[in-house]
This record gives C-alpha cells, sequence and structure tokens, in this order.
C-alpha cells in the first residue's frame, strides 16, 4: 500500500473513529454515574436519524437545522427514557435495570419498524459534505475531512460544559458518590435526566453524521455502531469521558486499519470490536485511562 | 393474577412446612414414572389427532422449553447474568445439519466454495449427530468460560454478548464449512414430538437433579453472594464452568433439533433476537424458576400466536383497525419493560414445582 492510500484509510479511520466517540461518550456518562449499560443507547440514536431526516427531507430543513432540531428531540426521548423506565429502578438490582435497558431497546426498534417501515430510507448528503477533495493521489471526500472537525467543536464544547458549569461539576461529583452527593442537596435525578439528554443529544450528532457517511438509515441502524461505541467506552476506561473519545478514535482506526491491510479478513471487521473487548477486560479491565476496577 | 402473592406464607397455595425429601423419594420417583407416562400418551393423542400446525408449535414450544430450562440454569440458578444463547444454538444447529446432510445435498447447496473434505463425504443419524453437536458446543463453552468468567455482572453480559455476536460473523463468513449468508438448506424434517419433549425430559431430569444437589446449592450460594460463597470453600470459577458448559451442551442439541425442524438455517436466525427471546421467557417465568422457566416457554410460543391478532384488521366498538405488522415485537418488549418495573421476580419468584410440595398442599386441603 502506498503513501496516499495509507492518508487516504488514516482519514477514513479518523471519521470513523469521530463518530464512535461521540456515541461512546452517551455511554459512558450514564455508566459513570449509574453504572448501568444503556442498551437503547444506539436505538436512541436511530430515532434522532430519523427525526433529522423528517426535518431535512419532509420538511426541506437545511441540515444544521435539521440537526441541532434532532439533537434537542432526541435530548427528550433520552429523559423520557430514563425517567419512565430506569427511574422506577434506581434502588432495584443492577441486572433488573440492564434486562430494562435491553427490553427499551428493543421496543424502540421494534417501533421503529412499525411506525417508520422496514425499508431503508434515503439520507441525501448535504452539498458541503458531499465533494470530493484532491491532493495529487490522495481523495477524500468533504464529509469525511468536516466530521472530525465538528466532532472536535462539539467535544471542545462538552468538555468545557463539564469542567466549567454546575451540572457539569454535579455530574462529576454524582459519579464519584452518588448517595453522598444526594446528601449535599443536589436533585440527582435533575442530574441524571441532563446527563441522559446531553449523551442523547451527542448520539443524535453521531448518528446524522454517520447516516450521511452510509447515506441511509433504517429501524435497526443503531445496533452495530451502538455495540461498537460502548466497547470503544470500555476501551478507553469507562466512566471517564477523555477515555471515550480516545477509546473511540482507537477502534476506528483499527477496524479501518484491518480492513485496509488485510483486506482478506474484512468480513470479520464486525467481530474485531468484540476480541478488542474480550482482550482488554483479560488484560487491563480498566481500560486506558480508567482508574477504579469495574465491579 | 400474581401466582407470586399465592405463594407467599398463608397464601392459597402455600402449604406450610413440607415433610423431609427422604420421607417420599420413592413416592416421587413412582409419581414422576406415572406423569411421564401420562405426558407420553398426551403426546400419542397430539401426533394421531392434532393439525400439523399444532404439532409443529408443541415440537417448538419444547424446543424453547429445553432452551429456556438451560438458559435459566446460568442465569436464573448461578446467577451470571449472560447473553450468548444464540451462539450455542447456532453451534449444535450448524454441526447437527452438516453431520446429517446427505454428501449430495451438500453439494447441490454449497455453490460458492464447496465443503471442506471430511464434511463433504459422509452423513451419520440425527441421535449421534445430536451428541457431538451437544459435546461439541460445551467443549466451545468451556473454552469461552476461560475469559468470560473473568468478569462479573454487566461486564459479564456485554462480553458474552459480545461472543454471540462473533459466532454470528464467523457462521456469514466461514464459507467453506457454514455456506455462509446462504446458509444451509434441505436438511431431513426428522424432529418429531417425541424427539423435542424426550429432549426437554432428558434437560428437565438433569438440571433438576443437579439444581437440588449440592451443587446446585452451591451455585445458588453464588448468585446469592459470591464472595461468601468463596469464603465458604466453593470454587466459583468452576461451579460457574459447570453450570455453563452444561447449559450450552442442552442449548446446542436443543440447537440441533430446531434445525432439523424448520430445515433451513442461515446466520440471521441466529441473532441477539433469539437470546431476546429466550430472556424475555425467563425473565417473565422467574429467574431461577425451572418450572416457571418450563410454562414461560410455552405462554411464549402459544401466546405468541395468539398476539398475531394484533396484527390483523380488527374491528372494535365499531372502529376499523389496519392490522400493524410488527405490532408482536412491540408488545413483548414492552412486556419485558413493564414486568421488570412491575412485577420484577416474574410468575413464580423463584420457586419450583416438586411432589413434596402437591401432596402437602393436597393434604392441608384435606384437613383444614
Amino acid at each position: 500500500m502506498d503513501a496516499a492510500q495509507l492518508t487516504q484509510q488514516m482519514i477514513n479511520g479518523l471519521t470513523l473513529g469521530s463518530l464512535y466517540a461521540l456515541i461512546a461518550i452517551g455511554y459512558t456518562m450514564v455508566y459513570g454515574i449509574l453504572r448501568l449499560i444503556n442498551f437503547a443507547h444506539g436505538d436512541v440514536l436511530m430515532v434522532g436519524c430519523y427525526f433529522a431526516w423528517f426535518g431535512a427531507v419532509q420538511f426541506g430543513m437545511p441540515w444544521y437545522v435539521a440537526l441541532m432540531g434532532a439533537m434537542v428531540l432526541t435530548a427528550a426521548l433520552g429523559v423520557l427514557i430514563d425517567q419512565g423506565a430506569y427511574r422506577p429502578l434506581r434502588h432495584a438490582p443492577r441486572i433488573s435495570a440492564l434486562i430494562t435497558a435491553i427490553g427499551v431497546s428493543f421496543f424502540l426498534e421494534n417501533l421503529g419498524l412499525v411506525v417508520f417501515g422496514g425499508r431503508p430510507k434515503a439520507f441525501a448528503r448535504p452539498e458541503m459534505f458531499n465533494h470530493i477533495y484532491q491532493w495529487g493521489e490522495v481523495r477524500v471526500l468533504s464529509l469525511s475531512i468536516w466530521v472530525p472537525i465538528l466532532t472536535a467543536i462539539i467535544l471542545a464544547g462538552l468538555i468545557l460544559f463539564i469542567r466549567r458549569t454546575r451540572v457539569g461539576m454535579a455530574m462529576r461529583a454524582l459519579s464519584r458518590d452518588l448517595v453522598t452527593v444526594q446528601l449535599m442537596g443536589i436533585d440527582t435525578n435533575r442530574v441524571v435526566a441532563a446527563t441522559f439528554a446531553l449523551g442523547s443529544a451527542l448520539a443524535a450528532a453521531g448518528g446524522v453524521f454517520w447516516a450521511m457517511k452510509y447515506p441511509q438509515i433504517n429501524p435497526l441502524m443503531g445496533v452495530l455502531p451502538g455495540l461498537k461505541a460502548f466497547v470503544a467506552a470500555v476501551l478507553g476506561g469507562i466512566g471517564n469521558v477523555t477515555g471515550a473519545m480516545l477509546g473511540g478514535l482507537l477502534l476506528g482506526m483499527a477496524e479501518i486499519m484491518l480492513v485496509a491491510l488485510l483486506p482478506e479478513l474484512a468480513g470479520y471487521r464486525d467481530a474485531l470490536a468484540f476480541v478488542l473487548l474480550i482482550g482488554i477486560l483479560i488484560f487491563r479491565p480498566t481500560g486506558i485511562m480508567g482508574e477504579e476496577l469495574p465491579e | 393474577m400474581r401466582l407470586q402473592s399465592l405463594l407467599k406464607p398463608g397464601g392459597l397455595l402455600q402449604p406450610g412446612p413440607l415433610p423431609p425429601a427422604s420421607q417420599s423419594r420413592r413416592r416421587d420417583t413412582l409419581l414422576t414414572i406415572g406423569a411421564c407416562l401420562f405426558a407420553a400418551l398426551g403426546l400419542w393423542l397430539l401426533e394421531n389427532h392434532a393439525s400439523g400446525y399444532v404439532v409443529h408449535l408443541s415440537c417448538v414450544g419444547a424446543i424453547f422449553a429445553t432452551l429456556a430450562v438451560s438458559y435459566n440454569l446460568i442465569n436464573g440458578v448461578t446467577g451470571q447474568f449472560s447473553l450468548e444463547p444464540n451462539a450455542f444454538v447456532a453451534c449444535g444447529a450448524y454441526v447437527t445439519a452438516l453431520l446429517t446432510l446427505s454428501p449430495a445435498e451438500k453439494e447441490a447447496s454449497f455453490i460458492l466454495e464447496p465443503l471442506i473434505w471430511p464434511l463433504s463425504a459422509f452423513s451419520i443419524p440425527l441421535l449421534p449427530a445430536l451428541v457431538i453437536a451437544g459435546l461439541l458446543t460445551a467443549f466451545m463453552a468451556f473454552l469461552m468460560g476461560f475469559p468470560v468468567f473473568r468478569v462479573r455482572g454487566d461486564y459479564l453480559a456485554i462480553v458474552t454478548l459480545g461472543f454471540g455476536e462473533v459466532i454470528r460473523v464467523v457462521a456469514n463468513n466461514a464459507q467453506s464449512v457454514t455456506n455462509g449468508p446462504l446458509g444451509l438448506k434441505g436438511i431431513p424434517h426428522l424432529t418429531n414430538l417425541w424427539w423435542s419433549w424426550g429432549l426437554l425430559a432428558v434437560c428437565l431430569f438433569f438440571i433438576v437433579r443437579l439444581v437440588h444437589s449440592s451443587y446446585g446449592r452451591a451455585l445458588m450460594a453464588i448468585r446469592e453472594d459470591e464472595t461468601a460463597a468463596e469464603a465458604m470453600g466453593i470454587n466459583a470459577f468452576w461451579h460457574k464452568m459447570l453450570a455453563f458448559t452444561l447449559s450450552a451442551f442442552f442449548e446446542g442439541v436443543a440447537g440441533g433439533l430446531l434445525a432439523h425442524l424448520i430445515t433451513t438455517i442461515s446466520p440471521t436466525l441466529f441473532t441477539f433476537f433469539l437470546t431476546f427471546n429466550l430472556l424475555i421467557i425467563i425473565v417473565v417465568g422467574g429467574l431461577g424458576s425451572t418450572t416457571g422457566a418450563v410454562l414461560a416457554a410455552f405462554l411464549f410460543t402459544y401466546g405468541g400466536e395468539w398476539l398475531r391478532v394484533m396484527e390483523e384488521p380488527m374491528r372494535i366498538l365499531g372502529w376499523d383497525i389496519p392490522g400493524i405488522p410488527g405490532m408482536r415485537m412491540v408488545m413483548f418488549s414492552l412486556i419485558l419493560v413493564v414486568m421488570m418495573i412491575f412485577m420484577r421476580r416474574g410468575l413464580l419468584g423463584s420457586h419450583d414445582f416438586s411432589w413434596r410440595w402437591l401432596a402437602a398442599l393436597l393434604g392441608r386441603r384435606a384437613r383444614p
């Protein structure tokens, strides 16, 4: 493989990695606070894509308005799921909440199949993302350049939010010790709701970029990105936002490089994430950035 | 109606303290044999007088009951929440199908890449094929157990889910063994009522015996508190491994029977969706209750058919409601969420049926 191809694949890896990072944040934030694997996260992403699709295609909004609208609506959906399904189980055994999350995930998928239909819908790429840049041998779709840039902006905003605002501070405190924080007079339910809103909005953003990358959406599209983003979150050290970003980038890079360097294994690409996961859990269960042991 | 409340102390179905098991062992064995003969008579009637549809459903029900009982052994009894039965069912189904398909049939269906040599040349009868499939699946579980049981809790769930996913990817890609996405066709329709119910009986025999042995009590101790169990001298790892491989064996065999019931298998059949269905079954039945798993499996099989009504057009109070395909699954997932929120312990909690319990209950009824 020559240098041009390698550069091209690196950019692809960076793009895919940014998407995983955006989605992984939602997992890692919820896990950090509630110790719950939110299985429904990938399906929340799918619903977000449909919101954006309705905005862009049915109502003819420009893509950034549709994206913003989708992020707001998806955030509301995230809060709704938390309040409706997870909140009654806050003090139940953790496995019950996990089973509920699986139930919510299937509910969203099947409701999506009923409401939106099983046939994939075309998700038109906006003009801005649809032309091809060319430097010498390297040809890159403009989307592949823009996605990492936009992701970086969103994530910088997120980190500022977590570090500088009161809600962000409450989130950090909550992930340390939920009970003590409650004693300090912080309304944990509102902070948890804010976490779900934030995570879901980021998932919607990731989902919309994902949909532009493979320009179509269907009700089951969230399953695989969701699972892989979870692996990315574990890879980076679950509960750690910076770790989730790193893990996402690493996983995206690894997947693209596997296909680029060993094309005969391309079919096994979807298995790579899980093989990696098993490897991490055996050799370094805390991930790259994690501090405390899970469990 | 909540069966659970009836089983509480003072409830309608609560017979009070049971006599020691040693007093009634002979009677219980006789009763069990009697019940089996009775069930066999029922199957004979079903086979000769019921429609093909009912017979098919009963086979599916028995296979799902086997799957649920063995899945419940690791998830409910041992309390290790894992999400991999689709991998084991897939393994069992593929191995059995590859062993029983005739060489001519194999040559006809492997279009893209021929089947690798030893498998392409022979075929064997169903029974040895099932045993080999079960043993291979158990061996796979044994190998899986080493990495998998290093983690606990929700990590265990996600790692086992990952294994299920990997198996599906392998089935899709290892074309010279699994025929890739095309799957295997023309598997002989060998599964009948006797095979499926026979397997259920064998599975119940082994698993109930295991649960009621000292091993079973150790498994439950691990479920309640792993650290405490280890402190009492129970080797948690090998006990989990025992439950895991045994449940994999039966899941593999049941997968083999499933393949010979539906006669066509492909990787899409063994997605996480299958695991999800089994999970609903054991949660509805009550995690840890073998009786509950069997009940819920049949409820799921027959109830799933009744719920088809929801997908057909109907008229309620003069309103025409068009049929909405897919509503069934929406209902199933809602049921799971609602069950988890409002009746987390399922239909039976962790209670189980036993002859002692029935006898004591009847005794109490007779002497008010």
